[in-house]
């Protein structure tokens, strides 16, 4: 039976079903295209990927704590472009790196503040800073998109290794500190806690507020810093960057296992989440389907995703009902 | 027997309405003390204030002979001062050694008040704390939703009783539970008296209350009725303040 019982309890982990969804996507599309899964293509995927794996981890220890962040996207452009601009004034590269990320940790601290200040959805208040950011982008790009400073060190974050690029190992790393930081750490306690049941959290002496609060800001300096990636990759800061990436990276979190009410989630999930969706468009256009077709599959994948994952709890939690009547 | 709390006096408005009026109280160590009143009596106000989640208005608490005053629930905590509330005691998605340690986890390789956790010493420790209340579950990586009413009940005195605590206080612990389980949670408060652990046990259930108290402590708007051993008073007696006033 203890056996029969792991292998089960395993399979109802949210972010091993993802994992198992995404293998069957795998397979699916290298059947239809053989080359879906060669070098040339993985190398092109893998070399985008992180920059979006980045952000879905953000986001999903935010909603592990009960909160959103719809302004990642365009912390995502105003980031980079305030780098980019800070280095045109003179302002040494590492120094403007700094503060750049600085200013994505202030953006989070400002949407922690209002959400938790006054007591409204973190939807709102992040939905107001949505436009807020990218207006200041567009406002910091002084009408035309400026040139990329070279003197910046982007090869360190970016270079271009046999497969992968380094913004990989540097997703990596994020992913290691941060999932170590949420699955083994006391703070990764109290943010399961807080976005399990606040009340009972807070009666257990947690300080809910600072939780919350360091995960905004937290989120807050991944989108800024992967948009840094992205602006490095590309070598051009583009005001339209990051554009819809807040519905994406919520995507990311809630296919990899992560709960919209809190309290339910994994860094493993989030990155499995933002993998399978970069491969799902590929995979899409390498099959010779209409690419428009990428926003359907990704559609379905999330309503699956929750479907299934509603499921499973409930199916737990009704565990839990039957032994009280028996 | 020595009084572990004194209460004098304590008054406690809410935006103009008197919720606690001028209320005295004197609890025995290791003892069960039933604290019996309708909805709106005024007893939730008062373990709010024993808890240190709210502070009165006017008043005096005292704490094993010394004067104290709560800000918050952790300095009721850090005296011994458990409040166990009837929905919000434990997450339900997490584990019950989690559960166990949520706000006092066992740390290592700590860098300030942060740090990696024991897993596994949570995981040996939490399995003694519930063997120790007799509640015997499979494994401490079980979700706390999978568990029933009254064996949430046993994770959250298994947590009380680990941390040494010399008060609970336990808001309508066997509300919404089956005979059985109630049965199963009024063992549980009635094990807490022999190992030195005093626990205020709210309900307007008088019926869960009687067997296992030893003192009874009855309120209504805001005041407290009556106050009493249980050997000076009748299951009767009690049901007629407690419907009467």
């Amino acid at each position: 039976m203890s056996k029969n019982f792991s292998l089960r309890s395993l399979l109802v982990r949210p972010e091993v079903a993802t994992f198992l969804m995404f293998l069957a996507i795998m397979i699916g599309f290298y059947i239809a295209n053989e080359r879906f899964l060669d070098a040339r293509n993985i190398r092109i995927v893998m070399g985008i990927t992180p920059e979006y794996i980045i952000v879905a981890i953000g986001i999903a220890i935010l909603m592990i704590s009960g909160e959103f962040d719809l302004s990642v996207g365009s912390v995502f452009a105003l980031v980079p472009m305030t780098i980019v601009q800070m280095v045109h004034q003179g302002i040494p590269p590492w120094f403007a790196i700094f503060l750049g990320l600085m200013i994505g940790m202030i953006v989070g601290f400002v949407n922690g503040f209002i959400t938790l200040r006054f007591g409204i959805p973190s939807f709102i208040a992040t939905l107001g800073m949505l436009y807020i950011a990218r207006s200041l982008t567009t406002v910091a790009t002084a009408g035309f998109p400026p040139p990329f400073p070279h003197i910046l060190p982007n090869e360190l974050f970016v270079y271009q290794f046999e497969l992968f690029r380094a913004s990989l190992y540097w997703a990596l790393l994020v992913a290691v500190v941060l999932g170590v930081m949420l699955h083994r750490s006391n703070i990764g306690n109290w943010i399961y806690a807080t976005g399990g049941d606040q009340n009972a959290a807070s009666s257990m002496g947690i300080k809910t507020g600072n939780v919350k609060m360091f995960c905004f800001i937290l989120c807050g300096f991944l989108a800024g810093f992967a948009g840094m990636i992205q602006t490095f990759r590309l070598e051009a800061p583009l005001p339209s960057q990051g554009y819809l990436l807040e519905l994406e990276s919520i995507a990311a979190a809630v296919i990899g296992g992560v709960s919209l009410f809190g309290g339910i989630g994994t860094v493993f999930g989030a990155v499995i989440g933002a993998i399978l969706i970069r491969f799902l468009e590929s995979g899409i256009i390498m099959a010779r389907i209409d690419a428009e077709w990428f926003r359907a599959g990704l559609g379905s994948l999330i309503i699956i995703a929750v479907v299934f994952n509603t499921y499973i709890s409930r199916r737990a939690t009704r565990i839990g009902q039957n032994k009280v009547e028996d | 027997m020595e009084d572990i709390i004194v209460c004098e006096g304590l008054n406690k408005y809410y935006s103009g309405v008197h919720a606690l009026k001028d209320l005295s109280l004197k609890i025995k160590k290791d003892s069960v003390v039933g604290l019996i009143g309708d909805n709106g009596a005024g007893k939730s106000t008062l373990i709010k204030i024993l808890s240190g989640a709210h502070q009165p208005d006017s008043g005096h608490i005292y704490f094993e002979g010394n004067k104290v005053k709560f800000k918050s629930t952790k300095e009721a905590m850090n005296l011994g001062i458990e409040t166990i509330y009837q929905y919000s005691a434990l997450i339900p998605e997490m584990s019950i050694a989690r559960n166990i340690f949520i706000g006092r986890e066992q740390t290592q390789y700590n860098v300030g008040s942060f740090g990696l956790m024991k897993t596994k010493t949570m995981q040996d420790d939490a399995m003694k704390a519930l063997t120790d209340v007799e509640l015997h579950l499979r494994s401490p990586d079980t979700p706390v939703n999978q568990l029933s009413g009254g064996e949430r009940q046993g994770v959250v005195i298994a947590r009380a009783m680990y941390f040494k605590s010399k008060v609970l206080i336990l808001d309508e612990p066997t509300n919404h539970l089956s005979v059985k389980e109630t049965n199963k949670v009024l063992k549980f408060v009635e094990g807490l008296k022999s190992q030195g652990v005093t626990s205020i046990f709210i309900t307007h259930n008088l019926s869960h209350v009687y067997p296992i108290a030893d003192h009874l402590c009855v309120m209504a708007r805001g005041e407290k009725i009556a106050d009493m051993e249980k050997k000076d008073t009748t299951i009767d007696h009690l049901t007629d303040l407690l419907v009467n006033g």
